[in-house]
């Protein structure tokens, strides 16, 4: 698509390119070239990633706003269709980089349900305690980027120190910091390490202190509220008709948490709050998610006294978890289910499942329909970026440039989830 | 406020568009209502308002491609996954649609949010959405050939690049056009 700046009519007479593609999709004032269109991104830092948002501008004000995205199209749903349905796992992973945990087990649980596999309690468990230690990680880095964003430059140092000890968490669980693809289908890889637990503990101790320290930096901070409140409103119907899910949703005042309201993985039996706002604005979408870290925290408190001591972390049909290595040496079976399920891997029936969880973004859900054989006819995944940077238009109408990227950050977007 | 109660929408669906069901599938706890392809805005419009169904939100749309030899009504299933958050439960809804000419009704006027998942759908799937206000392309560039989710498009990969072989690779190696 030809688009440049058609600022003014000197410009325009040098410049052979056609406006034709963009009838209809901005005002007939931009095509005359009374008012400006302008490229943000796709490189620009307070677009998180490769977000080109096309503005068409009147001075500096926001006319309409058309998101342009699939810069970072990597066709993960694709691919996954070569692989059998245990390896798909490490894919689902690079969907959403900032929650990886999440997007595991949207996809783990389809693959549960496609095939009718039990999890096992303590692996439920276990899935929880990843699961809000991922929404705690997500929301950090959403944090620090979102007031990096609007010229808070501390809170990212802050936010990022106690990210550390949520990424050395994960490294403990599986080796790896950030793309850990530790939740597999049937339940966890392994069990968790001994020094995890007292490592979690002491990192609960440690963390509440610092969500106060953020909330002194920002929450009454007269600027920041100066930026916030007011900011990219969108009533709650129309969120909802546009899909909108997870906190940016709830920021508009719809207590809607698949976590609360379709209980999956034990959730139900937890103790927790959805904290739910009012104004739909920027402001109440960011202390909705300084909430839900304190949500985590209890939810996490509880997991560690709900864990049950002993019990395997994965279900023990050997048609679809493989054995452990100790049974191995011993038992004929355990080797021909072991060299089944690494070789060829498990089947799953000709059928069609959705299942949704609630990730740090929202509703993150995967689509799966099976063969008959090991791999899957097609797996989609529903991602909340995708649905919120498409709503994006309606946000930022009437606002300033400066509060777009102010609204950007507060949608929580990432472009990896976006695109796949 | 009273609720109403919630109905089956099986066959609230069944008798009020008795042309439109063609078939109901269960699978995993999950409903699925296979439809005629030209009752789909209606049928959703339906299920969006109707008391005791008010199925107010498009959770997705997703599109799965039966290429080579399906035994179903058509080779393109497309999905419409529908979520009532007043009881609680979800409903799929599926229309097959033939390889010649695979196109559906759009239902960006019940649901203002399918926009951009029925754009990803033509895109990836190649599937027309008869009335949608925008049908460029979403993730692929907007000059791409075919669409990359058909079971028929190949799954390219990239040779390792060695010093034996460079040359051959860079040979072939796509450029941008002038």
């Amino acid at each position: 698509m030809a688009l440049q700046t058609a600022g003014n009519s000197e410009q325009m007479s040098e410049w052979q390119g056609s406006l034709d593609e963009l009838k209809g999709l901005v005002s007939e004032r931009a095509i005359t070239g009374e008012t400006m269109l302008l490229n943000m991104g796709p490189h620009h830092p307070s677009t998180h990633g490769v977000l080109r948002l096309l503005l068409e501008l009147d001075g500096e004000e926001v006319v309409s706003c058309l998101p342009d995205v699939g810069y970072l199209h990597t066709g993960i749903e694709k691919t996954i269709e070569s692989k059998s349905y245990e390896k798909g796992v490490t894919l689902t992973d690079r969907i959403d980089y900032l929650s990886p945990m999440s997007n595991n087990m949207a996809y783990c649980m389809a693959v549960e349900k496609l095939v009718g596999l039990e999890v096992p309690k303590r692996a439920q468990i276990m899935r929880v305690i990843c699961m809000e230690l991922t929404r705690i990680n997500s929301h950090l880095v959403w944090l620090g980027t979102h007031a990096i964003d609007m010229g808070a430059m501390s809170v990212l140092l802050y936010a990022f120190r106690e990210r550390e000890r949520v990424l050395q968490m994960f490294e403990m669980l599986s080796g790896q910091r950030l793309m850990g693809s530790y939740i597999r289908p049937g339940g966890v890889w392994r069990d968790f390490p001994e020094a995890f637990l007292p490592a979690l503990e002491s990192f609960l101790e440690y963390f509440p202190p610092r969500i106060d320290e953020y909330e002194r930096l920002l929450t009454n901070n007269p600027l920041w509220i100066d930026r916030t409140q007011g900011v990219g409103v969108i009533e709650p119907e129309k969120a909802l008709a546009w899909g909108m899910t997870g906190p940016s949703l709830r920021g508009s005042g719809v207590a809607w948490d698949l976590r609360k309201s379709m209980p999956y993985s034990s959730y139900d039996e937890f103790d927790f709050n959805v904290p739910v706002g009012e104004h739909g604005d920027v402001y109440d979408r960011f202390y909705i998610r300084i909430l839900e870290l304190r949500e985590s925290v209890k939810i996490l408190k509880q997991a560690i006294q709900k864990l049950p001591a002993k019990g395997p972390f994965r279900s023990e049909d050997r048609k679809f978890v493989p054995p452990p290595r100790s049974e191995l040496g011993q038992s004929m079976e355990a080797v021909i289910h072991h060299f089944k399920l690494w070789t060829e891997g498990f089947s799953a029936p000709d059928q069609e499942v959705y299942s949704a969880i609630e990730s740090p973004r929202g509703e993150v859900g995967v689509y799966i329909h099976g063969t008959g054989g090991n791999k899957p006819r097609r797996v989609h995944f529903k991602t909340p970026s995708f649905m919120h940077i498409s709503a994006m238009p309606l946000m930022s109408q009437g606002h300033l440039i400066a509060d777009l990227v102010a609204i950007i950050g507060s949608v929580d977007i990432v472009l990896g989830d976006c695109d796949r | 406020m009273s609720v109403p109660t919630a109905i089956d929408p099986v066959e609230a669906v069944k008798k009020a568009f008795p042309q439109a069901v063609e078939d109901v599938v269960e699978y995993g706890g999950e409903t699925t209502l296979v439809l005629n392809p030209d009752y789909v805005p209606a049928v959703a419009k339906y299920l969006r308002d109707t008391p005791g169904l008010i199925y107010n939100f498009l959770s997705d749309i997703s599109a799965v491609d039966y290429y080579p030899d399906y035994n179903r009504p058509g080779r393109f299933g497309v999905s419409y996954h529908l979520l009532s958050m007043l009881y609680k439960r979800r409903l799929r809804l599926k229309v097959y649609l033939p390889e010649d000419e695979p196109v559906v009704e759009t239902v960006t006027g019940v649901w203002p949010g399918a926009n951009w998942p029925e754009r990803e759908v033509m895109d990836m799937m190649g599937v027309d959405f008869k009335g949608h206000p925008d049908k460029r392309r979403i993730l692929m560039p907007e000059d791409w050939q075919g669409h990359p989710h058909r079971r028929d498009y190949p799954l390219g990969y990239e040779m390792p690049m060695f010093s034996f072989n460079v040359d051959e690779i860079i040979k072939h190696k796509p450029r941008a056009k002038e």
